[in-house]
């Protein structure tokens, strides 16, 4: 089967919390496609626009690493900066360091619902593996 | 997820009706055996989950001392399960970020009036509404305040005091404060820049999720007397609820020393079950930044719990004239902490650092850490339940000193995921419901809600109950909500 006929993220539920498994051709295109898929979680992302752009650089330590720390840069933006985003570009990608960017606008009660608030990204149950013709990761959130 | 089939009811030694003990051979690297408090019917529940799994992962950190207990609202956790209790020995134990939780000192605050229900329900909506406005959710939200980086560490360092000092409340609700409101050891300079940026927009906030503020009532008094002492003093009476916490500035704490630990932890040549667990020696450079950095976010949640006070006081006062509508505070405890303590120990008087990661402290009568005016009756633990139900109000006992830690439950435990909670309420009108039942709802969020509905949780009744059986913890008081305000 085609990676790109899989859907680009599912969302995993649990008790307490919620998480992400999300599938790409690629390494980037899954990392992309894990942030589309929080943001999802907490929001429609069909009624967020693409006005502003934020540019992130993240490293970490291994690759697992380095998909905790993209999202919660991304978490961080959400929080000080309240941005919303929904179409992530990866332009560099190695196991330890990430250049990309992140098209969204600023939240605006008016015309978006923040559904669930996610809190952090945890290192439970994440994984980040190379399938046939792309990759796959799956991280869980504390909300 | 997968959940390897374990026959968990096997495995247990039964110790009485409420205690559980998990053999400490059950699995390699356990130091100390398991401790379960909880009855047969709860058990079977918390047999699905790995929640007790995770009690016999923590039994395998260095430095444990006697059982890796759980209260009967265990639910599965990120390496500590929720609703556990471990103490470390200070001298060659270790201290967790995971075993206190992202949310640093999240906890509850009780508030009590002098105005009776019948006369707070004619106003009860604009009151509700009032309550609302006032007291920030803090979602999506512009900073709830103007602050500097300063007050930021300010308040970090003084907690609850720095809340009064700039004038949110007065300086006698400091007496009646977990620690006073504020731990010793917190060191600005061991927090990262990150989570100053999200404590500023978020201190004096609610939160979203499970956290609240209610309206409640004193529904049933178990001990007049010690009900007569905290102040509530017959059924009908108007009290304040609060459950919150440290916000994305402990969230962020926890986040960092995560990867601080994880790292150290190998360092330290310390082998972990879950990755969830990393840890340092407590006398080490990282167990003692973690702690300087986790007091800082616990003082965070004090302030908080202290402006959210004063709004609270701010719309009560608005609404309903004269002494009797102010709000004293009855107590403030926390229940996501570590905390190094004194306890008895074999014989011997020994420094632990407790963990305690939903569950709640619950000292003694007559405890030095106890305030003067409840020495004679123990310490209030504030137990929350659903937003449909009730809540209560426990004392500590000396079987809870002698045997947890001086330590009791959080609350009641979720038993359906978000999702299934919406799925088993589609369609149903929760603010109606509640309506019907006497209880106003505003929340920020109404999808949040259903989440929130009492069919996602266990009845804290029965968790409360356990632990007055197994001699743990009193009930005092229920109370129960007639007015909830969600973020």
């Amino acid at each position: 089967m085609a990676a790109g006929r899989e859907p680009p993220f599912e969302i995993l539920e649990h008790t307490a919390d919620v998480g992400v498994v999300a599938r790409g051709r690629s390494l980037a295109e899954a990392f992309a496609n894990a942030a589309a898929g929080m943001f999802s979680i907490m929001t429609d992302l069909d009624r967020v626009q693409e006005h502003d752009g934020t540019d992130v650089s993240v490293r970490g330590r291994d690759v697992e690493h380095l998909l905790v720390r993209w999202l919660s840069e991304l978490l961080y933006h959400f929080e000080t900066d309240r941005m919303l985003y929904r179409r992530f570009t990866i332009q560099r990608i190695t196991a330890t360091e990430l250049e990309a960017s992140a098209l969204g606008e600023r939240y605006a009660p008016e015309r978006h619902e923040i559904r669930t608030p996610i809190k952090a990204v945890t290192y439970h149950q994440l994984e980040v593996k190379r399938e046939d013709g792309g990759a796959r990761v799956r991280v869980i959130f504390d909300i | 997820m997968t959940t390897r089939a374990v026959n968990w009811r096997k495995l247990l030694r039964k110790i009485d009706d409420q205690r559980w003990e998990l053999p400490a051979d059950y699995k390699p690297g356990m130091r100390v055996p398991g401790l379960i408090f909880a009855d047969e019917r709860m058990l079977a529940a918390m047999a699905h989950e790995q929640a007790l799994e995770q009690v016999a992962n923590v039994a395998c950190l260095p430095g444990i001392v006697g059982y890796s207990m759980a209260m009967p609202d265990i639910h599965w956790g990120y390496g500590f399960p929720i609703g556990g209790v471990a103490a470390m020995r200070a001298e060659d134990g270790v201290v967790s970020p995971g075993g206190v939780g992202f949310d640093i000192n999240c906890g509850t605050r009780l508030l009590r009036s002098d105005l009776r229900e019948e006369e707070v329900r004619p106003r009860l909506q604009e009151l509700v509404d009032q309550l609302y406005r006032d007291i920030p959710a803090g979602v999506g939200q512009q900073a709830v305040l103007r602050l500097s980086r300063a007050d930021i560490d300010d308040a970090a360092v003084a907690g609850a005091g720095w809340a009064v000092e700039h004038g949110y409340g007065l300086p006698e609700d400091l007496d009646v404060l977990e620690s006073r409101g504020r731990l010793p050891g917190a060191d600005p300079a061991e927090v990262s820049d990150r989570a100053k940026q999200r404590g500023l927009v978020q201190l004096g906030s609610l939160g979203s999720g499970n956290h609240f503020l209610e309206v409640q009532v004193v529904d049933e008094i178990f001990d007049p007397w010690a009900a007569e002492i905290m102040g509530l003093r017959e059924p009908g009476q108007v009290l304040v609820f609060v459950h919150t916490g440290s916000r994305g500035f402990g969230h962020q704490i926890c986040q960092d020393y995560l990867e601080v630990m994880e790292e150290a932890s190998g360092r330290y040549g310390i082998s972990l079950p879950d990755r969830q667990l990393a840890c340092a020696p407590i006398r080490s450079d990282e167990g003692r930044r973690y702690l300087a950095a986790m007091a800082c976010g616990a003082n965070f949640a004090w302030a908080n719990r202290q402006m959210i006070t004063y709004w609270a006081r701010q719309a009560f006062a608005r609404l309903f004239q004269g002494p009797r509508a102010h709000l004293a505070v009855v107590y403030d405890v926390a229940h996501n902490i570590a905390k190094l303590e004194r306890h008895r120990w074999e014989g011997r008087e020994v420094t632990v650092c407790v963990h305690r990661k939903g569950a709640t402290r619950a000292f003694p009568p007559g405890h030095p850490e106890v305030p003067a005016v409840y020495h004679g009756i123990g310490q209030p633990v504030l137990v929350p339940g659903d937003m449909g139900r009730y809540s209560y109000v426990c004392v500590g006992t000396d079987r809870a000193m002698a045997e947890t830690w001086g330590s009791t439950c959080h609350g009641a435990g979720r038993v359906l995921s978000r999702n299934q909670a919406k799925r088993a309420l589609r369609g149903v009108d929760l603010v109606a419901r509640m309506r019907a039942q006497g209880i106003l709802v505003r929340a920020q969020n109404r999808s949040l809600l259903a989440e929130e509905a009492s069919e996602a949780y266990k009845d804290v009744a029965d968790v409360v109950q356990v632990l007055e059986r197994a001699g743990i913890s009193r009930r005092i008081v229920r109370t129960r909500p007639i007015g909830v305000i969600k973020g």
